[in-house]
């Protein structure tokens, strides 16, 4: 087999060997499905609530998505006026810092509290945890522009603000589009958090449900709904990413 | 009235190397008139990128003045043009869309950049043509060569018609016969656009080939040593460079800079 083919198909044959060992570990030791279920009984569970899945999921995107959009504002309005000013970077940063370090399973009560069940705590901890990748990379972005292209236009007399946004920003994309890539993964653990803490729908909601009711399977048939959608995302984003900043990446391994 | 006017012009890179004494250039005076080429030809760091930072009114002189088109120099010119040893395209931009860029920053082209679009995109197209990049127009950085890439600075720096072209060591990355090719094309662009030039450069050919006038630089702190008029005849052959006139002229220059690098010091004046 040709090495590109290999390559190309190594992750589907590396998938494929892991369910067959999960399978196959669950037969031999006999292992009941209230505790650790196998591939097969998980896909059962996709026939029989196809439609529950597909509503949990469907709510748990667009929530997410939602979320997403406010930390992408959010998260390139404060990386721009963090690197680009000196002086906001020194006086922002350990705050941010702080603020990022708390456990945000620790917040979603305290936005019920303010917000109720349902939405309002869904979109905000997904918000919440997703922008500050998008905020740093931004921010970096900025700080590291090289002094060579900046002098070019400073010859030229050139205001800062044009510097930032004809060299700065566009230097900036190819961090940005891989930050987005992180963000979107987090989105979702904050959405699916703030429901199973807190919510009435969504694939979290279904998985806490699911778990009291000793469903194993169908817990776990949820798991991997939420991992088949945040593996697309990341590849949509990641296609993006590449589309965009085809400049970044000529250096890099072709295709 | 000279175009460009430095009268004993002293820099210190900041407040307490000024109250040491310790200069970058030293009691720089020059005077270039309208449509001269001049080059400053200097060993590595004896100030001649500080030269042209002081030029560009990129950095304010510590002490003396300098005047540029009758006018005290306050800070950067729009009326110059400049080229860098890295040609530093913007790599997310085409090169035509590279070339436009001083057009969106300095007035009054960028507040008629909407509406003149087309006339400007026309005016890039045929710099570049101009050149030799017909075709690579709509190709980007990394798809040229260097030697493609500075000659897309060049036009870059020319594109808002600049009264002076300010060149620091644009060539110094580049091999011989690139080298070569680009000379006869800044000698094509000088003749027919008659801005000024100042060119700064470690490579003695090149000087003698394209000024009109020669400085040279002692090592660092920088003061021009020696100037000395080029009275070769224009348009100048490359093959002028083989005659002995030619490497006359490179060998006086060559003996005075032999001699600043030995003894260390500047020649007295």
């Amino acid at each position: 087999m040709k090495q590109k083919t290999l390559e190309r198909l190594s992750p589907l044959i590396v998938l494929a060997a892991t369910l067959l060992l999960w399978e196959l570990i669950v037969r031999i030791l006999s292992i009941p499905e209230y505790i650790f279920p196998s591939p097969s009984e998980i896909s059962l569970q996709f026939g029989e609530f196809r439609e529950p899945l597909l509503q949990a999921a469907w709510k748990t995107l667009w929530v997410t998505m939602l979320g997403f959009g406010v930390s992408i504002v959010v998260g390139v309005l404060l990386g721009f006026l963090i690197g680009s000013s000196r002086m906001a970077y020194t006086a922002l940063y350990p705050l941010m810092v702080a603020f990022n370090a708390v456990p945000k399973a620790a917040v979603v009560p305290i936005l019920v509290v303010w917000f109720g069940i349902g939405l309002g705590p869904g979109i905000l901890t997904a918000f919440l945890i997703s922008f500050f990748p998008i905020t740093v990379n931004i921010a970096t972005g900025l700080a590291t522009m090289e002094p060579e292209l900046e002098d070019v236009l400073r010859v030229l007399g050139a205001r800062r603000w044009d510097v930032l946004m004809k060299v700065g920003l566009p230097r900036s994309m190819p961090y940005f589009y891989g930050s987005l890539k992180i963000a979107i993964t987090l989105a979702f653990v904050g959405t699916v958090l703030a429901e199973m803490t807190a919510g009435d729908s969504g694939i979290g909601y279904l998985m806490q449900t699911a778990g009291s009711q000793q469903r194993m399977s169908l817990a776990f048939a949820g798991l991997v709904t939420i991992g088949v959608m945040a593996m697309v995302m990341y590849e949509i984003f990641s296609w993006i990413e590449k589309r965009t900043t085809a400049w970044a990446h000529r250096g890099s391994q072709s295709a | 009235m000279a175009f460009v006017d430095f009268r004993n012009v002293w820099l210190a890179y900041n407040e307490e190397l000024l109250a040491q004494g310790n200069f970058a250039v030293e009691d720089i005076s020059l005077q270039v008139e309208e449509g001269e080429f001049i080059a400053i030809v200097g060993p590595s760091g004896c100030g001649k990128s500080t030269f042209m930072k002081l030029t560009t009114g990129l950095k304010m002189p510590s002490k003396g003045t300098i005047q540029i088109g009758g006018e005290p120099v306050t800070g950067p010119l729009k009326i110059s043009g400049m080229a860098f040893q890295a040609p530093s395209l913007l790599p997310w931009r085409s090169t035509v869309n590279n070339v436009l860029l001083p057009l969106e920053i300095v007035e009054p082209y960028r507040s008629q950049f909407r509406e003149k679009r087309a006339e400007y995109e026309d005016r890039a197209r045929r710099l570049l043509q101009s050149v030799g990049l017909g075709g690579y127009e709509d190709k980007y950085p990394w798809e040229l060569s260097g030697g493609m890439q500075q000659r897309a600075s060049i036009c870059r720096a020319l594109i808002h018609e600049p009264k002076m072209l300010l060149l620091d060591e644009p060539f110094g990355a580049l091999d011989a016969f690139t080298r070569e090719e680009l000379w006869c094309t800044l000698r094509d662009l000088h003749a027919a656009q008659k801005f000024n030039v100042i060119l700064v450069t470690h490579d003695l050919r090149e000087s003698v080939f394209l000024a009109d006038k020669v400085y040279c630089m002692s090592r660092s702190p920088g003061r021009f040593v020696v100037s000395r008029e080029i009275n070769l005849p224009r348009p100048r052959d490359l093959e002028i460079t083989y005659t002995p006139e030619f490497t006359d002229i490179v060998h006086e220059l060559r003996g005075h800079i032999g001699a600043m690098r030995k003894s260390g010091n500047s020649l007295p004046q």
